[in-house]
């Protein structure tokens, strides 16, 4: 038994109750999204230990039972590493003193290497500074380190670039990816930005209400219509694309799609790269017939392989592009117009792709 | 300075020292406690501390003589423990000081408590520290400044007692005349200059820690030794 195996009956103030059961991997990182108030953080916090579900509930972490029938183990024995919202820097110590602070507590196990922390994190030069005195983006890089020198069998991350501007958000998720493939830590991500979570996560666990609604690899979650995901105002379809080539005359690059071409703005990457694209719902527009004198450069031929309406006046579809797929939010009216079918073959206009990033693009 | 003086100097400060020591054993799990509680039950504790605050000192001595009284449940035990008799004896002042400058222990140890975040603590915990680890590593540091002042408070209280000294010490120079016992004899007998010398040493003594209190009070919550 390598993954976590969770099933927590947990009730708490307000009449929140969260019901779940569930095996997640036990490597690379796993994003749990949801709206506000679906009981992300409860679920880290019972995983954790923080909160204690209800007698009967399971908590097993690659091997180690931390709770099962009556036994609770209380949360300064459990192997976790915990990334708040809030950093949680220890007010009274040093950056320094706060590695130390976790460790001096491994009990044991094998912290990693602090040095190798702190040349991931880039932690050098914070060393001597007063936890107090940092910024906030440096505050959740001391703390991820921190909860990585308690030497955790897994890390969780409370979505820790809540508090944090674009940029440093997006070079802390750059940190978070190399660390997670330099000291092959698993870790649970919580965030509410899928964004972030296309960007980052290897495997896509869904909430609402204290409920599991949907588990499994992003790309495939993100196209799926029966998921609240795919409803959503900011709905997008992930792909998996190669870097062909670059285009310098006009400052393109070109993206290899299931054999298909598709350009976005210049990048630096070097072609072969194999790279993560996010194609949003609202961009994706469809025609019968291949368009000739359109501004739109990337126009990809599909199979339409589902319909479903998506509030009053919309239709989102799902479209087929070899083994991947990609979602076009639409009309009711110019469905209707168009006379769609399952199993049309159609083209999709792609107004915009956006690569996502990776560690390497920003460190 | 005559031997009595002298005498009432030394036990004032043996007592004070005693009394702190032991308020700051007690008192710091007792703030604890009721930092992390809240209820009837806790209600009604902290409203038991908090009363010597506004009781008439003669009124808790009142009590605690009877409650020292050789016939007395607690006058006997203590007599069959130490083979002595616990009213008018150095003990007795001691608990009668506990008792009394116990809410100036307590309060300020209590309301430093309440303003470690609980999150602070969790993020202990997630990172292996059990909750005396957590007490030592992370409530001690940054209650730092709270248990100087409450010691401080403590001490500076029971070296001004001066009611419940009077009712349960007896007044025995060298066993329980304190300093401010010694200045109402002096006054009483109107020896007034030493009555002036003993009043004069007091009210430095009482400005000189409670600069020091107040001082300690504004210095950065937790500036680091850097």
């Amino acid at each position: 038994m390598s993954g976590l195996s969770l099933n927590i009956d947990f009730r708490g103030e307000q009449g929140f109750a969260m019901k779940l059961a569930c095996e997640l991997p036990g490597r690379g990182i796993t994003a749990i999204y949801g709206p506000s108030g679906s009981g992300k953080t409860t679920l880290l916090d019972c995983i954790a230990g923080l909160r204690r579900p209800e007698p009967g509930s399971a908590v097993c972490c690659r091997g180690e039972t931390w709770q099962q029938g009556t036994t609770f183990t209380p949360p300064w024995q459990r192997d976790i590493g915990y990334v708040f919202q809030d950093a949680r820097l220890f007010p009274h110590l040093s950056v320094r003193g706060n590695l130390d602070y976790a460790i001096q507590r491994c009990r044991g196990r094998k912290s990693p290497d602090l040095e190798q922390v702190v040349r991931l994190l880039e932690l050098d030069k914070l060393l001597q500074r007063n936890a107090e005195a940092l910024s906030a983006g440096q505050k959740q890089r001391v703390a991820i380190g921190r909860a990585l020198l308690s030497a955790p069998r897994l890390l969780l991350l409370d979505e820790p670039l809540a508090n944090l501007d674009r940029a440093a958000g997006q070079q802390c998720l750059a940190y978070l990816q190399r660390l997670e493939k330099e000291l092959e830590i698993p870790m649970l991500y919580v965030s509410h930005d899928i964004e972030e979570v296309s960007q980052l996560a290897d495997y896509l666990v869904l909430m609402d209400q204290g409920r599991l609604t949907g588990q499994g690899s992003p790309l495939d979650l993100c196209a799926r219509l029966d998921t609240r995901l795919s409803h959503e105002e900011q709905a997008a379809a992930i792909a998996q694309c190669t870097i062909s080539r670059h285009d310098p005359e006009f400052g393109l690059t070109e993206l290899d799609l299931e054999g298909q071409q598709l350009f976005v703005t210049h990048l630096p990457q070097s072609p072969g790269q194999l790279r993560r694209v996010r194609i949003p719902a609202r961009d994706v527009s469809i025609c019968r017939q291949r368009p000739t004198d359109s501004s739109i450069l990337n126009i990809l031929p599909v199979t339409l392989t589902e319909i479903e309406q998506s509030g009053d006046a919309r239709i989102l579809l799902r479209l087929a592009l070899g083994d991947q797929h990609l979602l076009a939010r639409i009309t009711r009216k110019s469905a209707q117009q168009l006379q769609l079918r399952v199993g049309d073959q159609l083209f999709a206009q792609v107004k915009s792709a956006a690569l996502l990033m990776e560690a390497a693009d920003y460190l | 300075m005559s031997n009595t003086e002298l005498d009432a100097v030394y036990l004032t400060f043996a007592l004070a020292s005693t009394t702190t020591v032991i308020l700051l054993l007690l008192g710091t799990p007792l703030a604890w406690w009721l930092s992390r509680r809240t209820g009837n039950g806790v209600a009604a504790i902290e409203a038991l501390v908090a009363v010597p605050l506004i009781l008439p000192p003669t009124v808790l001595g009142f009590y605690l003589l009877i409650l020292f009284a050789p016939g007395s449940a607690l006058g006997q035990f203590w007599f069959w423990l130490t083979g002595s008799q616990l009213a008018f004896s150095f003990s007795a002042l001691v608990i009668g000081s506990v008792v009394y400058s116990l809410p100036f222990v307590v309060q300020p140890l209590q309301a430093a408590f309440q303003r470690i975040p609980r999150e602070t603590l969790q993020a202990a915990a997630t990172l292996g520290a059990a909750p005396l680890d957590q007490f030592r590593s992370v409530v001690m540091p940054l209650s730092r400044r709270s248990f100087v002042i409450a010691g401080c408070l403590g001490f500076a209280h029971t070296v001004g007692e001066f009611g419940v000294v009077l009712m349960i010490g007896g007044n025995i120079p060298g066993e329980t005349q304190v300093l401010s016992i010694a200045l109402y004899d002096h006054v009483e007998s109107l020896q007034f200059a030493q009555a002036h010398r003993l009043a004069a040493a007091l009210v430095v003594f009482s400005l000189t820690l409670l600069f020091f209190i107040y001082r300690a009070d504004r210095q950065s919550a937790w500036r680091l030794r850097s």
